[in-house]
Formats: structure tokens, C-alpha cells, sequence
């Protein structure tokens, strides 16, 4: 624990400075933002996939609740002295409540059904999007969103990645996260077990979804500009192609999975030839495709670094 | 090695930045309207060769930087970033549709990038949501409530129409604007509008649409999308038995139109910026040029493009190319400048005073009607 | 009430290209239990197939037709071959994570501009639209051809599935595989067998959905996929005629969201659609229920 905050001060410290002395141009400082609120996304998807083994397609969808909650808020009341943190709690409140909703009937279903069913959901939500504009016009629908002030900074994303990383961490080792591994080892026993299954698997899809409406917000102040194509189904896999590169179940390898992406995706934006930009769509579902034919457990399988496993009593009981 | 590569573009980069001036193009090199793109990117090199040519801008070089933004909103969004943060582009020409030059002038706007669109016709990338002008957005071509107007006056006194219905894409600023354009100015001149129906961007099936549409039997179907689209509409339009004359706007200019829709779309009209058949010496130097160069006849959007970017050049010869400002001032005051598609004068909201084109397709071909000059 | 009839008639003709793709679908779920994402490229690729043969290679019109067949059926075995059948007892998520990979390679190999390219392609018309008009309704010969060919395929499904060998064969599979293999059938080749079957059935969907709704892109398939899926998953997944009709269903509903709702939501509704049947008849209209085994 104390380590891991440790290391967190330290890379803001490092990335503070980089960008404080220009050394990192404007458009390297967005994608290094970008990466921490990938992080945050995949986090979320890992603690309902990963870590719950509750496959779902629409993570999306709770990413964009996010992004246009939290900025038609910041539109509508720009001059309200708190308004960051109001929307911010907006964004992560309308997601975990949509989701806590449509959780309860729909996280009823098996694997495959419940795929479809997420996967429906994100589409719907996708097409509401898009027709937002009937709402408000300020929410822009199929032409996007405009003039979101910008509000993310390094300090605002290090600070949500970091409670992020701890709230999840501690969630694993407390008896829910014990509870939710129990679920997707083998839902019938752990029901059998006394292991109350759906309130479990609500509470992780909820939270997991609420930190996907959180990162939404971290986007939509970012970039300041939204568009219903962001929150696809395509852009639901692109989640998981992280959740599952780095291993299912493992924090560690969230987070480096989210770093490689981002900068495997974005960053090559810049440094490859024109020619081969599309080769980026190729190599990346090649590579899902390898690893679930290879290493179906990801980089990091199970591993956790040293940083986010528990304290010692607990690694011995473990062993 | 990689490292030492590296260093070196890094140190080109600070080299060009006194030798040469950069100018960016966004524009929809690939996507469901690539002609456009296409066109326009050929027109943008074109202009800056001959530039080059003729010495460049007061003795620099300029280099042009191309992005695609495979006309999409984020995509033009990024690729504007791109160009700005990572090239360091301070004029950028683009982009070709009003809903991704939107979201590129609020990027330019608040960068203080000089950006004209050369073919974008929706007033929204001008003007901001609050109602005041974006200083440093300006564009080559008219907007659509003119291009609207247009239309409808043509259908009202030409064709006589009475009766017309509209079917746009809900999710395109540009075919939106359009149709709510044409249709004020259809039932101000007195005309009928039963149907007025939106569609979405990746719809291919319009049946049910088309069918209220033939219940409707409207003189007129005004289809003010791109040609993509309406080819595709018009095709299952008249495969229905629907009669009516089609009617739209530049989007319809593009090679593929006829491939996509063939004989349905004969008898159509469109407005549009200019036409190869007008006799004007400009236009007819023009197109020979572009011909000679490209094999094919320069379609409007290539035209714009190719217009823009000299009113672009024009400026920076008689401003300071470092200071976006001055070049930025010297823009909003060119007064009568000759390009190939009209007189440009810029008035304050950034958009030239220009004339516009009533062409048909006949036979698959484009047929110049008549020109509109504005009150 | 011609007006009704019409839009009927629209719907069913959507209905009847989504069943072509349906059926691809359920077949191969009924046999693997596997959700091919892949399925609606497989349609793109046979639309494209039918492009460049019409138009590229002047292929006359009846032979594009088993042209695309045979390219749609090899790609679909051996996509099976080399990248499902390694996975064949692996958990389902990991299969149907395998198959969202195998559709989106599809999806951006063949927007290379050396392969089909990612732009727009007009369709070629390969003969002339001829118009009926009964009482008010139109029909053309588009609509026509659909309905005879789909009509047609069906019938020629249903003779293998239930009154061939293999067709036999391809019902125990689904039923239980090892019991199968230990019966004697080679359950390899049964299952390439349906994953061919069903490919040669969406590359058929693909060149009539090319002709009625004249261009492809590199991601046509991805919508009238998902919408197939649903259709079949409607209807009862694993079960052939749940598949039409779900598809005849699914295609009626977008038509008359779209001409009595509203077009832009049309497939929302049909989505919900979906939702609500997962959530109160999952096992869909002509379904049995399935239980796990612990």
C-alpha cells in the first residue's frame, strides 16, 4: 500500500516536470492523459470481467453516460463555483445507477446471452446517443458535442487513477472480492456455497460501470468535443482486447495492457507513414486473436506485481 | 540507430520551421465521400506547386502536410490536433463536410489557427454556439441558407413544383441545415411540405421512407445528402414507381453519382459552385490545367479547393507568414479577389459573397441550366 | 391499408436477406455453440465476390451465384480449421473473443487499398428492374428474385438437414458431440460441413442485399450481422426455422418502426427487441430449454 502510493508520487512527479518544461509537446501530454483514462475504463471492465468473469459488451455505453452527463452539466452551469466535482459525481452516479438497473434482470443470463444482451444495450444506448439532441440541443446528438470546457489536467487524472487502483485493490482482497473470484470460478458451487451470486455480480457490474462513467468524464473534459461514434460496440472490444491482453484478473496487467494500447494505437498515429496507419487495425486483432490461441490468460495471467498484492498475512494464506 | 534517426527528424523539424512554410489539408481522403477528398487534395498540391513555382511565398518554400479525416467529426478533430501540436501548422485548408469542419474550427479557433474551408456551406463553422464569429475560420464557398434559397426559388418559378418532400440525414449538419434551408424558403414562397423525414447515416434500406413518399406524390424530392446516399435513394425511388423530380445540392457533385444511382438520377437538379462549362477564362484555364494534370474534369469541390488555398497564398504574400494575425486581418479585407469559381469578398461572418449554379444530370451527364446571382 | 401492405411487403423483403444470414448463424451456434462475429464479413466478402464478378470479370449473372458460394464456403471452413477448432474445448468467451477478432481482420484487411479498398463500390445492376403493381402495391423484380431465391435455398436446407445422411449427421452433432463421434461420425468434418453451409448461405445474402441496396463497404456486414444474430436468437438459436422467421420477423419490425415510429431509432427498437426476449424468452420462439449440466 505505502508502496504503491510511493511509485504514484513519484511518476507525477516525473510527469509534472516533463510536461511543466515543455519536453513533452501538448499533443504527447493528451496522449499520456488519454492513457490514464483508458486505464481507469479497462479497470472498471476488469473488475466486471476479469474479476467477476461477467462478460459484457456495453462497456461503452456506461463510458459515454459518463462523458455527456458529467458535460451537459459543465455546459449548462459553467459559473457554478463547484460544478467539477458535481459533475464528476454525476458521471459516476447515472452509469452505476443505469447499470445497477439493467444489472439486475440482465446479469440473470448465461455467458453467451448476457454477451448479446450488453451488446444490445450498448447499441441502444449508442443510437440514443445519437438522437440526444431531441432532449437538449445542447447534447449535439449525431453531430457531436461541442465547446466542453477543459477541465482534465495530469493532477485531476493521477488522482483518479490512483483511487481507482486502491479502491480496487482493496475491493479484491475484502471478502467481496473473494466472493466475486468464488462466482466466476464456478457460479453454481459458490451459489450452492451460500455465496449470494447476483448481489455480487450487481455490485461489480455497478462499480465497474460507474468507474467507466468516471473516465467518460475525464474524457469529455479532455478532448471537449464528443461524438456518439466514440461510444460504439467496436469501442466496447477495444476494452476488452485491453482487459484480456493483460490478463484477466490481474491489476498489473490492466494497467500495462492499457499503456501499450494507447500508445500502440495513438502513438504509432504519429510515427508511421501514411501507407501503414491502417496496418494498426490488422496487428491488433491478429494479436487477440494469438493470445487466445496462445496465451488465453494474457501477458500477465494472474500475476500481481508486489505493488498491488496484499499484505503478508494474506500472501502466506494464499501460498 | 533508431535513436539516432530520431534526433534527426526531431532536428529537421526545428530546420523547416525557418525555411519553409507549412499549410495543412484535412479533407476525407478515404470514407464514404473519398471523390471529395480525392479532388480536393489534387487541387490543394496543384495550387501550392504553382505556387512554388513562381517562388514560393517572398522567397520560402511551402510544404504542404496532409491529413485524412475519413470524413468523420473525430477523426477531423484529431487530425486538426495533430497538425497543430505535432507539425506545428499554423494555416490548415479544410475540411470538405460542414460536420467535420465544425469540430476542426473549434480546435483551429481556440489554437489561433488560421483555417478556410474551402467547400464546407453550413454557417455554424464560422459562427460559434454563442452567436459570435470564430475570427480565424473563414471560407471559400456560399452557405446554405443561400444554397437553400436557391433551390427552392428554382423549384417554385422553373420547375413550378407545389408539392415538395425532404429526406435528410439527422446526423449530418451540413444535410440537415440544408433541408431546413430549402424547406423555409419553400413554404415562404408558398409551397406545400407533407414529408419531411430524417434517415440515419448508415441506412441502405429507405422503403419505408420511399413508401410514405409515394403516398405523398410530391412535385419534388428534395434529397439534399451526399451523393452516396442519393444515389442510393433515388435508385430505390424510381425502382418504386416514385415520379417525382429530384432535386438537391453540392454533395451531389461527384463522378460515382451516376455510377451509384445511373438513370435514375437523369432529369435531376442541383446547386452547386460553379460549372467546367461556364466561359469564363479563369474557369477554362482552369480546367484545362486540372485536366491535363489529373485526366479528368475538376469537379466544384476541387475548384473551391484550389480557390482557397490561393486566397490563402495570397494573403501570406501580403502579410508577415509567421504572425497569423496580420495574414489572418489582410484575409478579412481582400475585396473583389478574382478566383476561378466568382469574386471572393469576405464579409464579417467570414463567408465570400458568390454566385451559384443550377446544373442537371442528363444522360449521365452534368448540364449547366442557369447561375444565381445573390440579392 | 395499400400502404400497410406495402411496407409489409418491404419488411419482408429485408426479413428474407436477414434469414439468409440467420441461418448461417444458427446452424453453426446449433453445431459449436459459437456466436460467429465473423459470419456478417463472411456476407461482406461474398457481396464483393459477386462485385468483381460482375463487374470486373463480366461473369454472367446465374454463375455468380455458386461462384461466390464456393469462395464464401472455403473461407468459412477454413477460418474453422485454423482458428476455431484449436479452441474447440476451450470456454465459450474465449471462442467468441477469438471470433470478434476474426471479424474485425476481416473487416480492415479487406479496407486495404490492395484487397477491396475502404471506399464505397457501386453495386452493378445485372438486369433491368421490372415494376408490378397490384392493388396499389408495388413490387419489382428485385423483390422478386429475393423472395424465389431465398424461398428456394430454404427448401434445398431443409431436404439435407432432414432428409439426408449428413443432414442426419448434422442434427446428432448438435444434439450431443460425443455421443455422435462414438456412433461413428466424424464430427471434424460435420462441423466444417455447416460452417460451409452457412457461408455459402451468406454469400448468397450478400450479392441480393449488393443488388436491392446497391453499396458495399468493408463493413456492410457488421449491422444486418448483429441484426441476423438477433434475428435467430428470436426465433430459437439452433433451430432452422426459428431462423426465418425471426429474420422475417426482425426485418418487418425495423421497416414498421421506421415508417410508423421513427427512422432514426428503428434499430433501437429492434435491439430492445432483443433485450426483452433475452430477459423473458431467451430460448426465443420455437426454443427448448437447455439446462446446464454441473
Amino acid at each position: 500500500m505505502k508502496q504503491l502510493f510511493g511509485l504514484l508520487v513519484i511518476i507525477y512527479l516525473v510527469l509534472r516536470s516533463l510536461f511543466t518544461f515543455g519536453l513533452i509537446n501538448p499533443y504527447g501530454q493528451q496522449i499520456v492523459l488519454y492513457t490514464g483514462i483508458i486505464m481507469i475504463w479497462a479497470l472498471g471492465l476488469n473488475l466486471i470481467y476479469g474479476f467477476s468473469g461477467q462478460f459484457s459488451l456495453g462497456h461503452a455505453a456506461f463510458y459515454g453516460l459518463g462523458a455527456y452527463a458529467g458535460a451537459l452539466l459543465t455546459k449548462l452551469f459553467p459559473s457554478f463555483f463547484a460544478i467539477v466535482p458535481l459533475s464528476l459525481l454525476v458521471s459516476l452516479l447515472i452509469p452505476s445507477l443505469v447499470a445497477f438497473l439493467i444489472g439486475i434482470p440482465v446479469l440473470r443470463l448465461r455467458s453467451d446471452y448476457l454477451a448479446i444482451a450488453t451488446l444490445g444495450f450498448g447499441i441502444v444506448v449508442k443510437i440514443l446517443f445519437d438522437n440526444a439532441d431531441a432532449l437538449t440541443p445542447k447534447l449535439g446528438g449525431s453531430r457531436g458535442m461541442l465547446g466542453i470546457p477543459k477541465y482534465t489536467n495530469l493532477e485531476i487524472v493521477f488522482v483518479f487513477v490512483g483511487i481507482t487502483l486502491i479502491f480496487i485493490r482493496n475491493l479484491i482482497y475484502s471478502k467481496y472480492g473473494r466472493a466475486l473470484l468464488a462466482l466466476k470460478d464456478d457460479e453454481i458451487t459458490a451459489d450452492v456455497m451460500g455465496v449470494s451470486t447476483m448481489r455480487y455480480k450487481v455490485m461489480a457490474f455497478t462499480f465497474g460501470s460507474g468507474l467507466a462513467g468516471l473516465a467518460g468524464w475525464l474524457y469529455a473534459h479532455l478532448y471537449t468535443f464528443l461524438h456518439p461514434t466514440n461510444f460504439e460496440f467496436l469501442k466496447s472490444i477495444d476494452c476488452l482486447l485491453i482487459v484480456v491482453l493483460g490478463g484477466m484478473g490481474s491489476i498489473t496487467g490492466t494497467v500495462i495492457a492499457s499503456i501499450v494500447w494507447v500508445f500502440l494505437i495513438e502513438g504509432l498515429r504519429s510515427f508511421l507513414p501514411s501507407y501503414l496507419i491502417e496496418w494498426r487495425f490488422i496487428i491488433y486483432p491478429l494479436l487477440l486473436i494469438m493470445m487466445m490461441l496462445r496465451r488465453p490468460q494474457g501477458i500477465f495471467g494472474k500475476k500481481e506485481a508486489r505493488l498491488f498484492r496484499e499484505s503478508s498475512w494474506y500472501e502466506s494464506f494464499k501460498s | 540507430m533508431k535513436r539516432f534517426l530520431a534526433l534527426l527528424f526531431l532536428f529537421t523539424l526545428f530546420c523547416q520551421k525557418s525555411t519553409t512554410i507549412k499549410i495543412g489539408l484535412v479533407a476525407p481522403i478515404t470514407g464514404d465521400v473519398k471523390t471529395f477528398g480525392e479532388s480536393v487534395k489534387n487541387a490543394f498540391l496543384l495550387a501550392i506547386e504553382e505556387a512554388n513555382n513562381q517562388g514560393g511565398i517572398l522567397g520560402k518554400k511551402i510544404t504542404p502536410v496532409i491529413a485524412d479525416d475519413k470524413n468523420d467529426p473525430t477523426e477531423a478533430a484529431n487530425a486538426g490536433s495533430k497538425l497543430i501540436n505535432q507539425d506545428r501548422v499554423k494555416y490548415i485548408i479544410g475540411s470538405v463536410s460542414s460536420k467535420s469542419s465544425i469540430p476542426l474550427s473549434e480546435i483551429c479557433q481556440s489554437a489561433n489557427v488560421l483555417m478556410i474551408t474551402p467547400t464546407s456551406t453550413n454557417p455554424k463553422v464560422t459562427v460559434g454556439e454563442d452567436g459570435a464569429r470564430k475570427s480565424f475560420i473563414f471560407r471559400a464557398c456560399f452557405i446554405d441558407p443561400f444554397q437553400g434559397k436557391v433551390a427552392a426559388k428554382f423549384a417554385l418559378e422553373n420547375l413550378l413544383a407545389k408539392k415538395a418532400a425532404i429526406l435528410y440525414d439527422v446526423g449530418n449538419d451540413y444535410v440537415k441545415g440544408l433541408a431546413e434551408f430549402f424547406r423555409d424558403a419553400f413554404l415562404k414562397g408558398g409551397g406545400v411540405i407533407q414529408v419531411y423525414e430524417s434517415y440515419s447515416k448508415d441506412d441502405v434500406d429507405f422503403s419505408a421512407l420511399l413508401t410514405k413518399v409515394k403516398g405523398d406524390n410530391p412535385d419534388i424530392l428534395y434529397l439534399p445528402d451526399y451523393y452516396n446516399k442519393v444515389g442510393l435513394i433515388a435508385k430505390q425511388a424510381r425502382a418504386m414507381g416514385i415520379r417525382s423530380i429530384f432535386l438537391g445540392g453540392d454533395g451531389w457533385d461527384s463522378p460515382d453519382m451516376v455510377k451509384i444511382a445511373g438513370e435514375a438520377i437523369d432529369g435531376g437538379y442541383f446547386t452547386n459552385h460553379y460549372s467546367p462549362d461556364d466561359p469564363r477564362i479563369e474557369v477554362q484555364e482552369w480546367v484545362s490545367k486540372y485536366e491535363k494534370r489529373y485526366g479528368v474534369k475538376p469537379d466544384a469541390l476541387g475548384t473551391l479547393a484550389y480557390d482557397a488555398t490561393n486566397l490563402l497564398i495570397y494573403a501570406l504574400r501580403r502579410a508577415n507568414p509567421e504572425d497569423v494575425i496580420s495574414v489572418r486581418d489582410t484575409l478579412q479585407n481582400i475585396k473583389g479577389y478574382k478566383s476561378v469559381s466568382g469574386e471572393i469578398t469576405l464579409d464579417e461572418w467570414g463567408n465570400p459573397i458568390k454566385n451559384a449554379v443550377i446544373l442537371q444530370y442528363q444522360g449521365g451527364r452534368q448540364v449547366f441550366i442557369t447561375s444565381v446571382t445573390p440579392e | 391499408m395499400s400502404y400497410l401492405f406495402q411496407q409489409l411487403l418491404n419488411g419482408l423483403q429485408l426479413g428474407s436477406v436477414y434469414a439468409l444470414i440467420a441461418l448461417g448463424y444458427t446452424m453453426v451456434y446449433g453445431i459449436v455453440r459459437l456466436i460467429n462475429f465473423a459470419h456478417g464479413d463472411i456476407f461482406m466478402v461474398g457481396a464483393y465476390v459477386g462485385y468483381f464478378a460482375l463487374s470486373v470479370y463480366r461473369i454472367p449473372f446465374p454463375l455468380v451465384f455458386p461462384l461466390a458460394m464456393v469462395v464464401c464456403a472455403v473461407l468459412g471452413m477454413t477460418i474453422e480449421k485454423l482458428v476455431y477448432k484449436p479452441l474447440r474445448f476451450a470456454p465459450r468467451i474465449n471462442l467468441l473473443i477469438t471470433a470478434i477478432g476474426v471479424s474485425l481482420f476481416l473487416e480492415y484487411f479487406t479496407s486495404l487499398r490492395f484487397v477491396f479498398g475502404p471506399n464505397f463500390l457501386a453495386y452493378p445492376q445485372p438486369f433491368k428492374i421490372e415494376r408490378l403493381n397490384i392493388g396499389g402495391v408495388t413490387i419489382n423484380s428485385i423483390t422478386i428474385m429475393i423472395f424465389a431465391i431465398v424461398f428456394l435455398l430454404l427448401l434445398i436446407l431443409e431436404v439435407i438437414v432432414y432428409r439426408t445422411r449428413i443432414g442426419m449427421a448434422m442434427r446428432a452433432v448438435s444434439y450431443d458431440k460425443e455421443t455422435a463421434s462414438l456412433m461413428g461420425i466424424n464430427v471434424d468434418n460435420i462441423i466444417s460441413f455447416t460452417f460451409g453451409i452457412g457461408s455459402a448461405l451468406a454469400a448468397v445474402g450478400g450479392i441480393l442485399y449488393g443488388i436491392a441496396y446497391p453499396q458495399i463497404h468493408p463493413f456492410m456486414g457488421i449491422m444486418p450481422g448483429l441484426k441476423a444474430f438477433v434475428a435467430a436468437v428470436l426465433g430459437g438459436i439452433g433451430i432452422i426455422k426459428g431462423a426465418v422467421c425471426g429474420a422475417l420477423i426482425m426485418g418487418i419490425v425495423e421497416v414498421l418502426a421506421s415508417a410508423y415510429i421513427s427512422s432514426t431509432l428503428r434499430d433501437a427498437i429492434a435491439f430492445s427487441l432483443l433485450i426483452l426476449f433475452l430477459l423473458f424468452k431467451p430460448t426465443g420462439i420455437f426454443g427448448r430449454e437447455e439446462s446446464e449440466k454441473v
